[in-house]
């Protein structure tokens, strides 16, 4: 008796047609729309625009890199930008350790799930009802925080810098908190009770044992922490003043010259993948 | 290594595909005709094809949910069954680039955006005959430099207005009549001024340097030579210590005048009626130095699939009721004369000046900066419209 | 480590701390939803339950979140049945230009989305002519595959292959196998992961302002066009509140389809 079993053989037998068949659709999708959409966009930069129709023109040109390039009021938004990202990740990081090491060592294992979903809740009010709640917050004379700080005659950072960092600290805090906590959790209660054995203390306990060995979660986190805050223009023009970021020349320079916005747009897209090609190197793509 | 070429040839080859595809599908767009838009309608107008996608600048579509009470997008609902979608948009920019992006049957275009969306080919010349309502409009906005060309109408005119210098009265406590406090290095509203976040807003510091520095030789804020531009964008750049913040999305001018966030600033009429109809305290008024301002024109898309719509849209938002409507909803003079009779408030028109050439000669509507100097100067080059592009987003970065 | 008393209250009330952060302005969210105020001030002058019966009268916020839903389940499914391909091939086998496929996967979401909405944009006018509701579900499926693929990927490397190698020894076909074999087991990290994608996409703004037509108004875009708006701008607070509540029972239903060690792992 023979059973029809001809493509599950074949497939075994050769099993780069089975991953061909199951890549190919996927595989199809991402490359033609998404990568290819990106290429036609990183195209455009090296075009320009007509002066009065606003018509693309097809002839190769560096002028859109030099143009921004050569502007220090440009280089001055990378810089602002880079480090905006930088603070919010590292603030993110300092907020969540406490959080996780709480849900992974000191709360109880029936209370996690629940821990954890109450993490992630913040991330179903819309993101913009979030950033609208901060420019209430942060409004100089009838914010909560400068209510708050009345006895101290201060009314608050207001609009600017630090209200954006604030602000996208606390949009991205449940995407640090979680893989730290996976991480935490998967951590051998063995190693930390060696090194208690050991001699260290607490604190070194946590500084060499611990953040080593949690890091590549920690990686994994800052990721989409500081990715998320390099492109991001909508907190700026919510809760920035007159603070703008990459994402804002992008978005504002996009509807007249989209050659000039491709060109901006390559700067967080090599910084993003640099930061993924580091982050590979640590060992966190998994984690993610 | 392997994992290097594949995704470097996968991209490469997708790359390829689509440059040719673009390179091929584009040549044909680069012509320009001598009417651009092909030709107009040619009538009659018949049966709605029950559709209408309005883009329009905030308070001109009123559909009644802004206030229920303001609404005459639902009445041209009933009568013509076009159910209208209205899309607002905060800039010319942007009107421009949606109407590039298609889609849309009507747009309500500025003069900074009415020529780039004739010469771009994305609107058609309008059949004015097919509007009754134009019969009405005052003649020294028909057939204007930015509305027409070579004597093909492109639109019919809906309104115009003044940028006004609008403040909060908690903040500000005595009344404005002049820009000095918005560019005044020494203003008491250090950190508070606002500002229209669009590029033709340089030609609101072009105005105020016709005012103080008349030795630059600036006659109209759109045409302005090398020398002129870079005195406006320094300018700018010296304003900029004293913003708090820029907007182009009126709701949140609205809001930031009536929290105080802003004290004072540019700012349209609308934002002063809908901030003070919410108990904000906040004022408003022409500066004495002039002001630049809008004349906007309702357009057809190119192609728009529904056309007979399109021209019933028209001819009802410039009829004299409906256009009343607008103009006191707004705050602007209406564009058909007839209108000035149908205002709910009788003095509306002297208010707002609708038919008083007088006022208008101080406001500089809005117009699309070209190399060839606007104010007819044939000496120098004017600094065209895409390097004020370049210029704002220099000075926003 | 030793958990001391001392130690552990420590991490208690830092915890504490950050979690009053985390959830002190989605409180001044819903007390807001009730204050009579219409331009956000603090202390609320009075409470109302006004806003919340028009919030569910109002016929924009209920076609919007109808849209929404109906983009998200799209996406969804595309996403799903993309990333699970994907996590199938790269979870079982070894071959080169693996590595190369999972940063590919990710590049959607760790890409800037204004990025990504602009280049979908400019493809979308140029090639297709227009935008439409088919152009905002193909973005939005695009970075939802990854976090299907996440969660399928983390359960299919636990399942191992010796499974789906029994069932071909007794004679399944693929399709067969995947049938009743290897879906069953996925089955509740797919659920997971389509809980996921489907939030990431209901609560999108960026990619989604570059590309819904003219008529698509997701809820992400109603919000953004009223949040300022004096009538509206309370209505959204409402909403916001409403989204907050009702996204409880999803990730209830998540956590509890998701094993312990991969909670919280592979979310995004």
């Amino acid at each position: 008796m023979t059973t029809t079993t001809a493509p599950a053989g074949l497939g075994y037998r050769h099993p780069w047609i089975r991953i061909v068949g199951l890549l190919g659709a996927p595989l199809a999708w991402l490359v033609v729309v998404y990568l290819g959409s990106l290429a036609a966009l990183f195209v455009t930069a090296f075009w320009t625009v007509d002066d009065f129709t606003g018509q693309l023109v097809h002839t190769f040109t560096l002028a859109n890199f030099r143009e921004f390039f050569t502007n220090p009021a440009y280089l001055g938004t990378i810089a602002r930008t880079l480090s905006i990202a930088i603070c919010v990740t590292i603030l993110c990081l300092i907020l969540a350790m406490p959080v996780a090491l709480f849900m992974a060592r000191v709360a109880s294992d029936r209370w996690r799930p629940l821990l954890v979903a109450l993490v992630l809740t913040p991330l179903w009010a819309s993101y913009l009802v979030k950033v609208y709640a901060w420019r209430a917050m942060l409004q100089p004379e009838h914010g909560v925080i400068a209510w708050l700080l009345q006895p101290l005659h201060w009314s608050g950072p207001g609009y600017g810098y630090v209200g954006i960092v604030i602000t996208l600290t606390y949009l991205w805090l449940p995407y640090m908190i979680l893989p730290v906590y996976a991480g935490l959790s998967r951590l051998p209660q063995s190693l930390l009770d060696a090194s208690a054995d050991l001699g260290a203390g607490n604190a070194r306990t946590l500084r060499t044992v611990v953040v080593p060995l949690v890091w590549p979660s920690i990686v994994a986190g800052s990721v989409f922490t500081f990715s998320l805050s390099l492109g991001d223009y909508i907190t700026a023009q919510i809760v920035g003043g007159k603070v703008t970021m990459l994402g804002n020349v992008v978005q504002t320079t996009y509807v007249n010259n989209l050659p000039f916005a491709a060109a901006v747009a390559t700067v967080p897209v090599i910084i993003v993948l640099l930061y993924l090609a580091a982050v590979r190197r640590a060992g966190a793509l998994d984690q993610l | 290594m392997h994992t290097k070429r594949l995704l470097t040839t996968a991209v490469a080859v997708s790359a390829a595909a689509l440059l040719i595809a673009a390179c091929g599908g584009s040549s044909s767009s680069s012509e320009s005709s001598a009417a651009p838009g092909g030709a107009a309608f040619a009538g009659p107008v018949g049966k709605g094809e029950g559709q209408l996608n309005v883009l329009a600048w905030p308070g001109y579509a009123e559909n009644g949910s802004t206030d229920p009470a303001v609404d005459w997008v639902t009445p041209f609902e009933t009568k013509t069954g076009c159910k209208v979608n209205v899309k607002t948009f905060g800039t010319s920019d942007e009107a421009v680039k949606l109407m590039q992006g298609g889609g849309w049957d009507v747009v309500s275009a500025s003069g900074d955006a009415t020529l780039r969306l004739i010469y771009g080919d994305n609107v058609q010349p309008v059949n004015t005959d097919l509007v009754p309502s134009y019969a009405d409009i005052f003649p020294d906005l028909k057939m204007q430099k930015f509305n027409s060309v070579n004597g093909v109408a492109y639109g019919i005119p809906h309104g115009r207005g003044a940028n006004l210098v609008m403040w909060n009265t908690d903040k500000v406590t005595t009344p404005q009549d002049s820009w000095a406090a918005t560019w005044d290095p020494a203003s008491p509203y250090k950190g508070s001024v606002t500002a229209y976040d669009s590029p033709i807003f340089i030609a609101d510091a072009a105005l105020w340097l016709m005012a103080t520095k008349p030795e630059l030789g600036i006659k109209d804020p759109y045409a302005l030579d090398q020398k002129q531009f870079d005195a406006a964008m320094e300018l700018l750049t010296q304003q900029k210590a004293l913003i708090g913040e820029y907007w182009s999305d009126y709701t949140k001018a609205v809001d930031a005048f009536k929290s105080g966030t802003t004290s004072i600033g540019t700012s349209w009429q609308v934002i002063q009626n809908l901030a003070s109809a919410d108990g904000g305290k906040v004022m408003a008024a022409k500066a004495k130095e002039g002001a630049t301002g809008w004349s906007d024109t309702w357009m057809v898309a190119k192609d728009s699939p529904n056309i007979n719509c399109a021209y019933q849209w028209l001819d009802w938002i410039a009829s004299p009721e409906v256009n009343a409507q607008v103009a006191e909803w707004f705050g602007e003079a209406p564009s058909n004369s007839k209108a000035c009779a149908m205002t709910s408030d009788k003095t509306f028109c002297d208010t707002y000046h609708a038919g008083d050439t007088a006022y208008w000669k101080d406001v500089y509507y809005w117009n699309t900066p070209t190399a060839n100097c606007l104010d007819g100067r044939t000496d120098v080059k004017c600094v065209p419209y895409s390097d004020w592009v370049t210029a704002w987003s220099a000075l926003r970065a | 480590m030793t958990m001391t008393r001392g130690t552990k209250a420590l991490f208690t009330v830092l915890a504490l701390v950050v979690g009053a952060f985390i959830y002190v302005p989605l409180a001044i969210i819903l007390i807001n939803s009730f204050s009579i105020d219409r331009v956000l001030s603090w202390p609320p002058s009075g409470l109302t339950l006004e806003w919340w019966s028009k919030a569910f009268q109002n016929e924009g916020v209920r076609s919007a979140f109808a849209t929404s839903v109906q983009v998200g389940l799209i996406a969804t499914v595309i996403a799903l049945v993309l990333g699970t391909l994907l996590a199938l091939a790269l979870g079982r086998y070894r071959f080169f230009g693996r590595e190369a496929i999972s940063l590919l996967v990710v590049l959607p979401i760790a890409l800037p989305g204004i990025v990504t909405g602009i280049a979908l944009n400019n493809v979308f006018t140029t090639f297709l002519g227009g935008l439409t509701l088919a152009t905002l579900v193909t973005g939005h499926a695009t970075f939802c595959i990854v976090v299907v693929f996440n969660n399928a990927l983390a359960r299919v490397r636990r399942l191992g292959v010796s499974v789906q190698e029994a069932s071909s020894d007794l004679g399944a076909g693929a399709w067969t196998t995947f049938r009743l074999v290897t879906f069953p087991l996925m089955r509740s990290a797919l659920v997971a992961g389509a809980i996921l994608a489907f939030g990431l996409s209901f609560d999108e703004i960026i990619v989604t302002t570059f590309t819904a037509g003219p008529g698509v108004t997701t809820l992400p875009i109603w919000i953004y066009q009223n949040l300022f708006r004096p009538n509206q701008a309370p209505v959204v607070n409402v909403v916001a509140a409403t989204l907050v509540v009702i996204s409880v029972i999803p990730i209830y239903i998540a956590q509890r389809y998701s094993n312990t060690d991969e909670r919280g792992a592979g979310l995004l």
